[in-house]
């Protein structure tokens, strides 16, 4: 049955609907996947028996003719969206034992078109790292291992689990979220695709937040198309989200052609940064050839702001992020530490200290810092100002350009622990990644090809607001040039 | 009404704290909380009714469950519009939400949503008449929309607090004023013209004892002439004597303080009305820095003209209006103008009144009104006071009062069987000429009776005429009496005049 589990979600939707397999079948061999990858720690709840029920129910609606368009197609969510009746932990002690009376608006999108979850996918800890080792249900291991050796790698994060389980063909496509890159950058580490949308394009109900201006919905999986075709189910307007975007949703998978002429692709020369890996630097150029084989025209612009994209985003998402996590206080869910005899600020400080893990707690004490009487003028208010200026970069390169080629990350993953020690090294991974998160641009990262170690690397595509067809059009240009990323060796089983 | 100068001083004069070494004038600018009158909350579909089980009214949203987000209540803003153009205010055509940062038990999310740097309504004035009719003009500075927070309990269990969110995430509209106000009597003719305000366009309930309407009180002292001294805000105080009280209190501290060598720092103090005290509460040293920054999961909000139009559209006649209009239309006295728009429902249940009266007597209003309205600021506000009721729930209805008062114009009942009747309207709630045809409460006009009774009286009291004539006119008023007392209350006093004066000569 393995062959199932290899597919892409196109082939999946075919196979239903010919009858060349159950949901039953094609959900059960997820599941036996799954069972055996547990030495990847990529969930943090299971629902299998519920993925298999639902697969039987998928197989009714497909022979009733009622099933959805992607119904039985086995997903795993990233344990920060809601789910009604299953456990949601935001990778956190401090939501302990919570329980959603409640679905995110994407995942019952995702559900509502026959989508059969697998379980809550791993990640950093409220989405905040980018290697997924901040997780407290503990690292996520890349199924991903360099040529020649055995070292555990970091799958990349914050959506570890989501890139991971996709890349070990667990499931067939992931939710993620991504704030400053935590999309792309881990599909780019695993060597499969990753869009983050327009901000607005998915609804953020129900998602736990991480830093509200910044946090958007999107998805992992192994092809563009097959992002297209999740993305569609996922993406709409969502009165409940004041931040929602009331634009209609095109068909993306339908339109894709990888067809770019009469586009034009910007290269923005500010990411050229010093130290970059020459391989890497290769790459770009020959994604830029690619593009133009398809069909684009090439040219140089420039994004001035580009170096102050990263200080900027660690001031304003902690800033939100401070103001976010407030709400977990112990006092109506989660986790309550009460010393003997304490008060409430004791049991405020009890619970959080006990509740959250290290970089969160840098995070909000950054976040906190930078909003205080006497330090918001020169932190977050000029963090402000610069956010605005980049997003002018990108409007003024977007009267040039109709799209942008950049590298995804600055390197293919690294082992486990190699960046734990260094917060700003382990914040550089999103050099590339931050700034259109800041201009809330829709991106998405691709496969393009390995380093000198055989690790994939990512290319970044990065659109005008609303243009994720442009995005996933030039995407799928590359995929079709690249070579095809290696599946990866199943050395856990 | 409460002093606090040590000699009497006419309204009308500045109103000085009187200290040792000189006086001392008062300076006082409001921040009002009024709760917005809506179905369901500032930013959840929850609903705002008063006195609900604790925990019956909490959305998802309100108990900030992870990933819940705010949607801003159209109708709220709508109110707040409207109450800034009642207010003279500017309507800001963008403004935003901010998020106030702190921690507390009955503040779910840990922040409450608030309008720091750019309110909704801008700067206006209202108007505010003092006790001896002086005008003056009280400067808004801005009206902005807020959350409300929840309820700790503390008293239910020994070492445990409860948490009731029924009102977390209720709309609060603080109204900040200038601080241009000098007396306890021009803060409490401020908020009680603020609150006819609401009243009348149904913005704000104004319930003071349920907390729809609270004030932040911001006081401070100087001598005549100075610059502004350090204020002290009196949080929370939720009546206008209180207001006034805590004024005049908290000016007298300040004024001892001074005098006694010390300095008035700025920091928060509570007011204990049965102390008749303000004490500190926390000092600007450690008062919280709530971080606000704007709200990112809220856009900002955009007002259009259309908007704004409507607002002003849907506004009914406001109090000022109603006020010049009793005077100009109906020729009432500038005091029983001012008294019969202080609130909005005893405008209406006037109006009512007066149009009632105007019909049965075949009558101009302007003809009748003058007799309605003392009427009713007379006889009807003193039986309600007595009973402790408001006008919606007299026991006496603008009909029956009509009927009343044209009993008392046709001369079926006289000023005193009027007020006879009207007691027992009030006890059992019948109309007025149901009562006095059943208890015989009609006015005696018959002129061949009360010739008789003018002659019995007078003929009884032989010695009491002879004086009467020799030239103690004073004697005549006795005479009256013994008639009306012989007819049982029911002649008509005029008549008795007449018959006495011709029977006296």
């Amino acid at each position: 049955m393995s062959d199932l589990t290899g597919m892409s979600v196109a082939a999946m939707q075919a196979g239903l609907r010919s009858g060349a397999f159950s949901a039953a079948e094609l959900v059960g061999a997820h599941v036996a996947a799954a069972e055996a990858a547990r030495p990847l720690n990529l969930f943090i709840t299971e629902t299998f028996e519920a993925a298999m029920e639902a697969a039987r129910a998928a197989d009714q609606a497909l022979a009733a003719g009622t099933a959805g368009p992607l119904a039985g197609i086995p997903i795993g969510i990233k344990d920060l969206f809601a789910t009604r009746g299953v456990r949601t932990t935001a990778a956190s002690r401090i939501l302990d034992g919570f329980t959603p009376t409640y679905e995110s608006h994407v995942t019952a999108r995702l559900q509502a078109a026959g989508a059969i979850s697998l379980g809550k996918l791993n990640l950093d800890e409220f989405a905040m790292g980018s290697s997924n080792e901040t997780s407290a249900f503990g690292p996520v291991v890349s199924p991903i291992r360099a040529a020649g050796s055995d070292a555990a790698l970091v799958p990349g994060g914050s959506s570890g689990g989501s890139s991971a389980a996709v890349a070990a063909r667990v499931v067939a496509a992931a939710t993620g979220t991504d704030t400053g890159g935590s999309i792309r950058q881990p599909a780019a580490f695993c060597g499969i695709a990753g869009i983050k949308p327009t901000y607005g394009r998915c609804s953020r109900w129900g998602i736990i937040a991480f830093a509200s201006s910044l946090d958007q919905a999107g998805v992992l999986a192994r092809s563009v198309t097959d992002c297209a075709l999740l993305l569609e189910a996922m993406a709409g307007f969502d009165p409940r989200d004041s931040t929602s975007l009331d634009a209609p949703v095109p068909a993306w998978s339908a339109a894709l052609t990888g067809d770019l002429r009469g586009r034009r692709v910007g290269i923005p020369r500010e990411y050229r940064v010093d130290g970059m890996d020459a391989g890497l630097d290769r790459l770009w150029q020959q994604g830029a050839e690619w593009l133009r084989d398809a069909g684009a025209e090439i040219v140089e612009v420039s994004l001035p702001h580009t170096a102050q994209a990263l200080p900027t985003y660690y001031i304003v998402a902690p800033a939100e992020a401070s103001s976010n996590l407030a709400r977990y206080d112990g006092v109506r869910y989660g986790l309550r530490v009460v010393p003997d005899g304490g008060s409430l600020a004791d049991m405020y400080e009890a619970t959080r200290a006990a509740g959250f893990g290290p970089e969160v707690r840098r995070r909000i004490m950054i976040g906190t810092y930078v909003l205080s009487a006497g330090y918001y003028d020169a932190y977050y208010l000029k963090a402000q100002k610069v956010r605005a200026l980049i997003a002018r970069d990108f409007a003024e390169a977007f009267a040039r350009c109709d799209l942008l080629l950049t590298p995804t990350a600055p390197t293919g993953a690294f082992p486990l622990g190699a960046r734990n020690a260094d917060p700003i090294a382990m914040y550089l991974n999103d050099v590339f990644t931050v700034p259109s998160s800041l201009a809330g641009l829709p991106a998405m990262s691709v496969p393009a090809g390995t380093d000198s170690a055989g690790l994939p690397l990512g290319l970044q595509l990065i659109g005008r607001p609303l243009d994720e067809a442009g995005v996933l059009d030039a995407a799928r240009a590359i995929e079709q040039r690249a070579p095809a990323p290696a599946t990866p060796e199943p050395w856990w089983r | 009404m409460a002093r606090t100068g040590r000699h009497k001083q006419p309204m009308s004069a500045p109103y000085l704290v009187n200290g040792a070494t000189g006086p001392f004038e008062i300076v006082v600018g409001l921040e009002v909380h009024a709760q917005v009158i809506s179905k369901s909350k500032l930013f959840s579909g929850a609903p705002t009714a008063f006195g609900g089980e604790p925990n019956s009214q909490v959305s998802l949203v309100d108990a900030a469950m992870p990933g819940m987000l705010p949607v801003l209540n159209g109708e709220c803003v709508r109110q707040a519009v409207r109450t800034g153009l009642a207010l003279g205010c500017t309507i800001n055509r963008r403004s935003r939400f901010d998020r106030k940062n702190y921690f507390y038990a009955d503040l779910p999310a840990g922040y409450q949503i608030s309008q720091y740097k750019e309110p909704v309504v801008g700067e206006g004035a209202i108007e505010i008449s003092l006790d001896d009719g002086t005008r003056r003009t009280i400067g808004i500075e801005r009206i902005h929309l807020e959350q409300d927070a929840g309820k700790s309990i503390h008293d239910l269990h020994p070492s445990m607090s409860y948490v009731d969110l029924n009102r977390a995430g209720v709309a609060l509209m603080e109204i900040v004023s200038r601080p241009d106000m000098r007396s306890p009597a021009e803060a409490g003719a401020y908020v009680a013209t603020l609150r006819a305000i609401l009243r009348a366009i149904g913005s704000c309930d104004g319930n003071m004892q349920e907390g729809s309407l609270r004030a932040d009180v911001n006081v401070s002292v100087r001598r005549p002439g100075e610059p502004f001294g350090t204020r002290c805000e009196i949080k929370n105080v939720n009546s206008i004597r209180f207001i006034q009280q805590a004024i005049a209190h908290e000016a007298r501290r300040q004024v001892d303080l001074i005098e006694s060598g010390g300095t008035v720092i700025q920091e928060t103090r509570l007011f204990d009305p049965e102390r008749g005290e303000t004490r500190a509460l926390r000092s600007k040293e450690d008062a919280h820095d709530y971080r606000y920054f704007p709200e990112p999961d809220l856009p900002p909000l955009l007002i259009d003209e259309a908007f704004i139009a409507a607002c002003r559209e849907s506004l009914p006649e406001l109090p000022d209006a109603r006020r010049r209009r009793y005077e100009a239309e109906l020729g009432l006295s500038p005091y029983l103008a001012g008294v019969l728009t202080a609130d909005i429902e005893e405008s209406l249940w006037f109006e009512h009144l007066l149009a009632e009266t105007a019909r049965r007597q075949g009558r101009a209003q302007r003809e009748v009104a003058e007799k309605a309205a003392n009427w009713m600021t007379g006889d009807l506000f003193a039986a309600l006071k007595r009973l402790d009721r408001g006008i919606a729930d007299s026991p006496v209805s603008p009909e029956q009062g009509a009927e009343l008062l044209a009993l008392l114009a046709d001369g079926t009942l006289s000023g005193p069987l009027a007020k006879q009747v009207f007691e027992i309207m009030l006890e059992t709630g019948e109309d007025p000429a149901a009562i006095a045809e059943a208890r015989g409460l009609r006015q005696v006009t018959d002129t061949g009776a009360l010739e008789a009774a003018v002659a019995s009286v007078l003929a009884a009291n032989a010695d009491k005429v002879a004086e009467y004539r020799a030239g103690k006119d004073k004697l005549f008023g006795f005479f009256v009496g013994q008639v009306m007392k012989a007819s049982g209350g029911k002649a008509s006093p005029a008549m008795v005049n007449d018959l006495l004066k011709k029977a006296l000569g």
